[in-house]
């Protein structure tokens, strides 16, 4: 044998000699690692979902909200301080935009047949779907003729259309009410999901814009939006379209210098993007708990090992009496406590994966397996093994051979 | 072994003092000892004597506090600890009282334990140890494990593993002392056996005056001092001594 794998089948000799007392000693590491890869693992999983709802609101999106108008020193929410005229201002005004898109909203009743539901009708013109980057699954969008003659047509959301009709029923063509007004439905649109906070976004009825403020919405100030969405050309031009948009409609609301806005402009990837650091700040919290798990785990190690020393005295004295160097013994007992840590560690691989896929199935969270922290959460494994197995090992290197053959 | 020929091992006015605590302990005060190569020794003398710690000194186990140590042509006084595991590993075996086998490996590990340490090549290693094991008549045995084994087997696998990097010097610290008459007897004649076929120089250190029959030059240690230093016929009726 040469001396590694002699050394090697010491090493593991010696833990299949005490069985127990070896799983009891990994259980630190075994911990440890599982749980570093289940917190990674499920905040990749997390992210992961927050990039899509990222990708879900469409990309580089700011989006401006009609906000408090202050006169006289009188603050006062406003409904009316935001327009088309504005909307089609900034297409024609800001450089840095690529398209613009807005939107009426109110809550109305669908009726279909013997079913109906609550939802919102959305007035919009028919940019908006290139805008907020959202697929047909079915049917068509309306152009501008719907628009520009006020057609009743509709394109639903998925969630009003599993509400309404009945499975495998083509929604594409039936006749639906919305606030009593009969609509056809022209088109189906493609799932979307949650936004980051929570809100169905398939829950929705679109119709022209113009349909919606003649035929639906009623005797609202006409030409109001209760939201303008704008893409920028890129997303690293989101900070000048703010500042744009800002300044634009700043000027044609003819807000004087020093008075608030009265309107909000809000970058939807910053929403995002700090709901992914909440996210991020928590995977490293919960990390660093799991990572002092493995420091106990080490240290269970060392303190085995030192018990390990104690007991083999004499065969340390037998093998540094035929010849053995220190470092011959170093290493044993390093490799030794190595193993220790790596066995654990890849229990701990098995028993993470596994963790994980329990709670992706018993909580339905999002989890990601990573490759990358499987191997990490393995290797520092092993240097854990190496840190705390040094201590131990140059003890047993530095034993006197006449104590250590003495030793009872 | 000619006349003039420089001793094997040379010990110069050699002193081991221990700190117990506050306790100074002279386990060695001024030992001079040469042992030619291919000497039969036997060292006895009460337990505390020294006898022990000389031979810790000459196995290179430890370094003498005082005066000078001649093991062949180097200064033993003088080398670093893996200087002297060097030592050990090539030109020294050990037989010890407790036999100290590896309880979890067989008796070829065993025997090939010094050899890991050596880098001799793994096929080597077996080879080897299967021959020693022959040698000291153990053929057949070699995957037992030293607890399937009664103690004169268990201190024969020892013996081998003592040889198993051909050493020029075998040390044996009260080899019989855990054995019956018997077994004992089977291993002094081994002994004198493979001094012969292998021209080693033995060392054994004792307290049963029959196996010192066996020596043909008897040193006596009393309270750290060589206090007689006698060479006796080589005694071909050492076996019925120890018989009687």
């Amino acid at each position: 044998m040469s001396l590694f794998w002699m050394t090697v089948v010491t090493a593991l000799r010696a833990l299949r000699r005490n069985v127990l007392r070896s799983v009891l000693t990994m259980l630190g590491v075994i911990i440890g690692v599982a749980a570093v890869l289940t917190m990674v693992s499920i905040g990749r999983g997390a992210n992961a979902a927050v990039q899509q709802q990222i990708q879900s609101l469409g990309n580089n999106l700011v989006m401006i909200i009609p906000g408090a108008t202050t006169a006289n020193g009188v603050r006062a929410g406003s409904a009316s301080s935001l327009t088309v005229a504005d909307a089609t201002a900034i297409t024609r005004e800001c450089s840095a935009v690529a398209d613009v898109a807005w939107a009426k909203r109110q809550a109305v009743q669908v009726v279909y047949g013997h079913q109906n539901w609550a939802t919102a009708a959305h007035g919009v013109p028919p940019s908006y779907l290139s805008v907020r980057e959202w697929p047909l699954s079915a049917g068509r969008f309306f152009e501008q003729r719907d628009e520009a003659s006020a057609n009743p047509v509709a394109v639903l959301g998925q969630t009003v259309v599993d509400q309404l009709f009945a499975a495998g029923e083509d929604p594409i063509g039936a006749i639906i009410r919305v606030k009593n007004v009969p609509f056809e439905v022209i088109g189906v649109l493609a799932r979307k999901g949650q936004t980051a906070w929570g809100q169905d976004q398939d829950d929705v009825v679109l119709i022209p814009f113009l349909t919606a403020e003649r035929r639906v919405l009623g005797t609202q100030i006409l030409g109001t939006v209760d939201m303008v969405v704008v893409s920028a050309v890129t997303a690293d031009a989101l900070p000048k379209v703010e500042r744009q948009i800002r300044r634009l409609l700043r000027e044609r609301h003819r807000i004087p210098p020093g008075q608030d806005d009265d309107f909000t402009v809000r970058d939807l990837n910053e929403i995002a993007e700090a709901s992914k650091n909440a996210s991020v700040v928590m995977m490293n919290l919960l990390l660093s708990v799991a990572s002092v798990s493995l420091l106990v785990g080490g240290i269970g190690i060392m303190n085995i090992m030192l018990v390990s020393v104690t007991e083999r005295t004499r065969e340390i004295g037998v093998r540094l009496a035929v010849g053995a160097r220190t470092e011959h013994i170093l290493l044993q007992f390093l490799v030794e406590a190595t193993t220790l840590s790596l066995v654990g560690g890849a229990a701990g691989l098995v028993v993470g994966v596994a963790a994980t896929r329990l709670i992706a199935y018993l909580a339905a969270w999002p989890t990601l397996l990573s490759a990358q922290a499987a191997t990490g959460a393995f290797l520092v494994a092993g240097a854990v093994g190496i840190f705390f197995g040094f201590y131990p090992a140059r003890r047993a290197a530095r034993l006197d051979p006449i104590a250590a053959l003495r030793y009872e | 072994m000619a006349a003039g020929m420089r001793p094997l091992i040379r010990l110069r006015d050699v002193w081991k003092v221990y700190h117990l605590g506050d306790v100074e302990v002279r386990a060695l005060r001024g030992v001079s000892l040469d042992i030619r190569a291919g000497e039969l020794l036997g060292i006895i003398g009460a337990s505390g004597s020294g006898k022990s710690t000389c031979m810790n000194l000459i196995g290179c186990l430890d370094q003498p506090t005082r005066g000078t140590y001649r093991l062949g042509d180097v200064d033993v006084s003088t080398l670093s600890v893996n200087e002297r595991a060097a030592i050990r590993s090539r030109r020294i075996g050990f037989v010890f009282q407790n036999f100290n086998l590896l309880g979890r490996s067989t008796a070829l590990e065993n025997v090939a334990l010094p050899m890991i340490y050596a880098n001799v090549p793994f096929a080597e290693q077996r080879r080897r140890a299967r021959e020693l094991l022959a040698a000291v008549g153990l053929h057949g045995r070699e995957e037992h494990m030293p607890s399937q084994l009664s103690g004169g087997q268990q201190q024969r696998v020892a013996i081998a593993r003592a040889l198993a990097n051909g050493p020029s010097l075998l040390l044996a610290d009260e080899p019989t002392g855990n054995l019956d008459t018997q077994s004992s007897t089977e291993i002094m004649d081994l002994f004198l056996r493979l001094r012969r076929e292998r021209r080693l120089t033995i060392i054994v250190v004792t307290h049963e005056p029959h196996i010192a029959y066996y020596a043909e030059r008897v040193v006596t240690f009393r309270d750290g001092r060589i206090v007689s230093d006698v060479p006796q016929a080589p005694s071909s009726h050492a076996t019925e001594a120890v018989r009687a």
